[in-house]
């Protein structure tokens, strides 16, 4: 069974050959049919592009870009089967929701009761039932995010990309709208592909994630395999902001030369512990605190959960962690 | 006890009384603009409405100052009724014309022309706007009469026939084009085209890519966006250009005078019925025609939506 997107060694180059700019640079990527993909990545990073290379909204400099087998890299947006939720949701303020939703249908030449029909029915999945009547002004963030969902899904593509969805809500609707899109992936059974800057966004959502650094992919693999395992120390560091060791501080943990990880939910207070260090600063967090500590000119972030004694700054402690919580990493 | 704070000046009291009261600096601001507007511009405006309810004795010669029906009357005169009707007209082509010009130059402008192109456009936009408009309209007289330069490219390029098949055409054709109804349309349509552009220009620029990148991937052909999205949203700008094209074309009485075959037109008959006839009812409710037209215009476009994106 061919993979939903596929890309083989795609780039996409700005500007002139003698210095272009590499937005995405020789990328190779598989999702799968099905999957809920997450593009993670830091602003810049090529993820948006790598979005609008499989609309077809950019067209790719080098390499090919397949969806479902099928060589799209030449076939312009309007004629490919994938929608897009557009960050700023673009809905077409002359039009009321209802037409909107049914844009989609209308411009494919479906007769007016028909879409109007199916148009209701997708605002009844997105709970907008009501709302096929009103304009797009007179509706909340949370509500226009919805009926762009619902004009997307209306034509029933075969991936759904999904641009920064969750960006414009307030942390309440987001939370809200990440259990409500993970239910209609699940339903719907269609790809979902989105890209994200929020690394907790794309780690509770996605069930395999690629992370972008400057126009190539870091890393591709599940969010516990991600989270875990980071290949990099890019990753390791943009993906739960974990301690980066460098070779000899590894080595002097017991580990070998390189560079390696370590969460800091994963250290804890041990007066026998092998990290020895004076702590800086003591920050609250609500479900535990974050203190800092310096060793070897190098500094590390623990998480302690609430009720454990506290340090004072300047005082000088010492930490010890799990033995498998050491992650080395394979490149620097 | 020494004050830490200076004693406040007039200024600072000023500033104070304006910052707890924020409606009386806009008060202060509004009241000579509003006077303006009201009592010189509305004033006027309403003199002159007032004007067209009285009649002129025709043996005298003088204003009847009664109200009477009978000055709107003599506009359903036939020869009052043309002049109307073919100023209706020629606003309309002339409207029509400009928007179909305006639109390609206005896209450019508003979605592709960048920095330095911006500059270039806006000055190619205003320039014939610095130079004086009795100026423009006798060149383009010029341009049109019989042994100008149009006359002259047709006859080296041996495209006499289009020429003079636009000439032969019945009712809008004529002797020369200097002389015809096309050669005023030309004439109105280029004096009045930046008054078009730049609304639209306005207008197009509010339209984000994302909303025709949204339509083209929901299915839509570059055409169907054309007319279900950038149409409709362009479509204030369109109205506020055609209100300009429209209302400046039914008012003009200098390009009916220079360009044409010397048929009247609404602003000259206002012109000649206020000065030489002193016939100032019947101008007044000449001048009347074009605000009742507006009027009628705007809300047509209103109930057909043309407004649904402001």
């Amino acid at each position: 069974m061919p993979a939903a997107v596929e890309f083989r060694s795609v780039s996409r180059h700005f500007g002139p050959t003698t210095a272009p700019i590499k937005a995405v640079d020789g990328v190779d990527l598989t999702i799968a049919e099905g999957a809920f993909f997450a593009m993670l990545g830091p602003s810049g990073s090529g993820k948006t592009t790598c979005l609008r290379l499989i609309s077809g909204f950019e067209s790719p400099t080098a390499g090919e870009i397949c969806i479902f087998g099928e060589n799209v890299s030449n076939t312009p947006p309007h004629l490919r089967n994938v929608n897009t939720v557009f960050q700023d949701y673009a809905l077409f303020p002359h039009m009321n929701v209802r037409d909107n939703v049914a844009y989609g249908l209308m411009v494919k030449g479906m007769a007016r009761a028909q879409r109007y029909a199916k148009a209701e029915e997708m605002l009844a999945l997105v709970h907008l039932d009501a709302y096929g009547s009103r304009k797009p002004g007179q509706l909340s963030g949370g509500q226009r995010q919805r009926v762009a969902l619902a004009r997307a899904l209306v034509n029933e593509p075969k991936v759904l990309l999904l641009d920064e969805p969750l960006g414009a809500l307030d942390l309440k609707l987001r939370e809200a709208m990440q259990d409500e899109l993970k239910s209609l992936q699940k339903r719907l059974g269609i790809t979902f592909v989105f890209v994200t800057h929020d690394q907790h966004e794309a780690l509770s959502m996605a069930d395999s994630l690629a992370v972008f650094n400057e126009g190539k992919i870091a890393q591709i693999g599940t969010p516990a395999e991600i989270y875990a395992q980071p290949k990099t120390r890019f990753v390791a560091d943009f993906v739960g902001s974990s301690n980066v060791l460098p070779p000899a501080l590894t080595q002097s943990l017991g580990g070998p030369a390189k560079w390696s990880s370590l969460r800091p939910e994963t250290l804890h207070l041990d007066p026998a512990g092998p990290l020895q260090g004076t702590v800086t600063s003591l920050r609250y967090l609500g479900s535990g605190h974050r203190i800092a500590i310096t060793t070897q000119g190098q500094d590390i972030a623990a998480i302690l959960p609430t009720g454990t004694e506290l340090p004072e700054p300047g005082q000088q402690i010492r930490l010890s962690f799990p033995a498998n919580a050491l992650h080395i990493m394979d490149q620097a | 006890m020494t004050a830490i704070l200076p004693a406040k000046s007039l200024a600072d009291r000023l500033t104070t009384l304006f910052w707890r009261k924020p409606n009386l600096l806009l008060a202060l601001l509004i009241t000579p603009p509003l006077l303006w507007l009201g009592v010189i511009y509305l004033g006027s405006l309403a003199a002159l409405l007032l004007q067209s309810f009285y009649s002129i004795d025709e043996f005298s010669g003088m204003v009847v100052r009664e109200f009477t029906l009978k000055t709107y009357g003599e506009l359903l005169r036939p020869q009052n009724y043309d002049i109307i009707l073919r100023t209706l007209l020629m606003s309309a082509a002339v409207t029509l014309g400009s928007a179909i010009l305006a639109f390609p130059i206005a896209y450019y402008a508003a979605r592709y022309a960048k920095g330095r192109w911006k500059a270039v456009f806006y000055l190619g936009i205003m320039l014939p706007l610095w130079s004086s408009y009795l100026v423009k309209v006798y060149a383009w007289k010029l341009i049109l009469a019989k042994e100008g330069i149009l006359t002259w490219a047709a006859t080296q390029t041996h495209t006499n026939f289009v020429l003079d098949a636009a000439l032969a055409l019945p009712g809008i054709g004529g002797n020369s084009l200097s002389t015809s109804y096309i050669g005023m349309f030309l004439v109105f349509t280029y004096v009045w085209l930046p008054y078009m552009i730049l609304p639209m220009q306005a207008a197009l620029e509010r339209v984000p890519t994302s909303m025709l990148e949204a339509s083209q991937d929901l299915g839509a052909t570059k055409a169907q966006t054309f007319r279900t999205v950038i149409l409709p949203l362009a479509m204030p700008g369109i109205i506020a250009g055609s209100i300009f094209t429209f209302s400046l074309t039914m008012g003009d009485y200098i390009i009916p005078q220079i360009v044409g075959n010397s048929a009247n037109f609404i602003g000259m008959a206002v012109y000649q019925l206020q000065g030489t006839a002193g016939n100032t009812p019947l101008a007044a409710a000449f001048a009347v025609i074009p605000i009742v037209i507006m009027l009628i215009y705007l809300s047509l476009a209103k109930r057909a939506g043309a407004f649904d994106a402001l």
